[in-house]
């Protein structure tokens, strides 16, 4: 027992530590986006007509006099302290609204993820039993579809034939206008929000507004989820085992979903997982198209008054949320893959 | 001196990958799915090339008197707010996308070959630091980290082609690494390395030329996201600026319009997806079609 703990613990010393390197890393590429800019952010504080006097204080106060790794070290200090600075447009620390409008993104890409997996999977499982036939090739041309399209379009599209044609689901927002206010905000999610206030009517519009981005959003990345599935699989067919059971006489459904389908669970949970990540991409422009409030439109309405704090804060908690679903996954692997044990 | 040493018989390269690049070729245009990204891609191109002349307007003319005409004889695809002719201004769109694709691989391509080949052939410390540095650009969603070095550039069509080739090298050096690091204990390597050359002489003709084939391959799988991701810049006002009839801006300028006049959106947005559809279905097929492991499966 003891030399395999003594080998796990080395393997999480060195990860530790590889990880902190790469933050280091996305620190130090924050940073110097950051100063790459040409707008001038001291006068997008103090504005236009602000006397020279007033100027040189905030350039000051800004540590813009110093030389450049000391500004580095100032700004390595700021972020140890969860000190992201304050935003422009809000006039918030910025910290206090990513932590505010995640919540709305995280809703939205939970969604998309079941839309996702539950399109992904089964159709992943489809191409390999009926591979090369045309099953397999329509399936194909379906989930590169979703991959291929330019989201915010699809999400333009969706409203005008969903929405504004036939009426079967809400438009643009997290919920209805009548209900905004109405349910007293404790986690953010607003699904879990008004279910506990018992206000079922704002959980059904929210679940009619929900629906439209997060299954579009989900389309978009079932390309990936099938792909990989279909592959997983076909390395699981080819397989003795698989035979064997055929030849005892368990039908081809029952092979595939009792005896190979288990053995890929663990290979899916860390697409799953990854897949997760990359939603976060589509979750910015398809929140612009449906004004939902959350990280994605933070970021870019931010970046369009040019507050490159704001947005220098959203990158660098993208890269960490990205690192830890990566981490994650590894460790789902190894939790539910008995080999890594 | 006339005599040519004999153990420096590396395979000649060019020949052979011609001729197996017409073999991919064929074998794409026996698949259905390919043989239409092929065509697209063709027609991509045709329409580039010719749009002066397939174009039935100018791009820029504004005709105010005729504005959100819908599709009709005189307008294929209908005039957008300002009453220019979509038509053409998405043939003349194609332009754009053609130079983004270009701009992005001619930049890509080397910064990805030269980080890969480095780090591969002198591995230890220098290939710890530089697929580090990699590792970074790589844990960050392509599209934000262009919206980032775009605010941070200023938004404009050169920009947006900037921050997409920051973001676009590093899967090209891992792969060009890899490459490398399985090339670089062979014997014509050694033999040049005994007869003196430099190693930078030997990654320049020794190392790169092996590298290049799978590195163009996988430059073209990467073109749907390059597309995507720069339409995504023009859709939120960071890429091409108007008046260009780039697709993404299109379908901004369009969205207001949206619900009395589809065509504004529903064009550009076809086009875009066709173009990334069909580098997607040719970037399958060319995988299925030189990868042997997938080979096996099929």
């Amino acid at each position: 027992m003891a030399p395999i703990h003594r080998r796990q613990f080395g393997r999480f010393v060195e990860q530790a530590g590889s990880i902190f390197i790469t933050l280091f890393g996305l620190l130090i590429l924050t940073f110097v986006i950051g100063r790459i800019m040409p707008n001038d952010p001291v006068r997008a504080i103090v504005g236009e007509d602000a006397t020279r006097e007033v100027y040189e204080n905030v350039y000051r106060q800004l540590g813009f006099d110093r030389p450049v790794w000391e500004q580095f070290l100032l700004y390595l200090r700021d972020v140890v302290q969860f000190d992201f600075g304050t935003a422009i447009r809000t006039g918030q620390p910025v910290l206090t609204d990513i932590l505010h409008v995640l919540p709305a993104t995280i809703e939205l890409a939970t969604f998309a993820i079941l839309v996702g997996a539950g399109l992904g999977i089964p159709l992943g499982v489809a191409a390999a039993i009926k591979k090369d036939r045309w099953q397999d090739q329509l399936i194909r041309v379906f989930s590169l579809m979703g991959h291929s399209m330019p989201i915010f379009w699809t999400g333009m599209i969706g409203l005008l034939i969903f929405y504004a044609g036939l009426g079967w689901v809400g438009g643009s927002g997290r919920m209805s206008q009548f209900y905004i206010g109405l349910v007293p905000e404790r986690t953010n999610f607003l699904l879990i929000d008004s279910a506990l206030a018992g206000a079922w009517e704002v959980f059904w519009s929210a679940l009619n507004h929900i629906v439209l981005p997060a299954s579009l959003l989900g389309y978009s990345s079932a390309a990936y989820i099938t792909r990989m599935t279909r592959s997983f699989m076909l390395d699981q067919i080819n397989q003795e085992y698989v035979t064997t059971a055929r030849v005892k006489g368990l039908s081809a459904n029952q092979t595939v979903w009792r005896h190979a389908f288990g053995n890929i669970r663990v290979q899916l949970v860390t697409i799953v997982a990854l897949a997760y990540g990359s939603l976060l991409e589509g979750a910015v422009l398809i929140e612009t198209v449906f004004a939902w409030p959350g990280f994605g439109q933070y970021l870019t309405s931010n970046l369009l008054i040019g507050d490159m704090n704001a947005v220098m804060t959203c990158v660098l908690i993208v890269g960490v949320i990205f690192i830890a679903l990566n981490l994650i996954s590894d460790l789902l692997y190894r939790i539910f893959d008995p080999r890594t044990r | 001196m006339t005599e040519k040493t004999p153990y420096a018989t590396r395979p000649a390269p060019d020949l052979e990958w011609l001729r197996s690049l017409r073999n991919i070729v064929l074998y794409l245009a026996r698949t259905p799915t390919s043989a239409f990204g092929l065509l697209v891609l063709v027609v991509l191109v045709l329409a580039a090339v010719f749009c002066p002349l397939i174009a039935t307007h100018d791009p820029y003319l504004q005709d105010l008197q005729n504005t959100l005409a819908p599709p009709g004889g005189a307008h294929y695809f209908g005039t957008d707010e300002l009453g220019r002719d979509i038509f053409s201004r998405l043939l003349y769109g194609s332009r754009i996308t053609l130079t983004i694709i270009s701009l992005v691989t001619i930049v890509v391509g080397p910064i990805g070959l030269f980080v890969g080949t480095v780090a591969g052939y002198f591995g230890g410390r220098v290939d710890m630091v530089m697929m580090r540095l990699t590792d970074i650009f790589l844990s960050f969603p392509s599209l934000i980290l262009s919206l980032a070095f775009v605010a941070a550039l200023g938004p404009s069509l050169n920009n947006a082609i900037i921050a997409i080739s920051l973001t676009a090298w590093p899967p090209i050096a891992r792969l060009a690494r890899a490459e490398t690091m399985t090339i670089r204990k062979a014997d014509y390597i050694a033999a040049a390395r005994l007869q003196g050359a430099s190693p930078a002489r030997i990654i320049w003709r020794s190392v790169v030329p092996m590298c290049l084939p799978s590195v163009l391959i996988r430059l073209t799988l990467n073109m749907a996201t390059v597309i995507l991701t720069a339409a995504g810049l023009g859709f939120l006002g960071l890429g091409a600026q108007p008046p260009m009839p780039e697709w993404g801006a299109m379908i901004a300028t369009g969205r207001r319009y949206m619900i009395d006049s589809w065509w504004l959106v529903t064009f550009p947005g076809l086009s875009i997806l066709a173009v990334s559809l069909a580098f997607n279905l040719l970037g399958d097929g060319l995988r299925d079609a030189l990868d042997p492991k997938q080979m096996n499966r099929r």
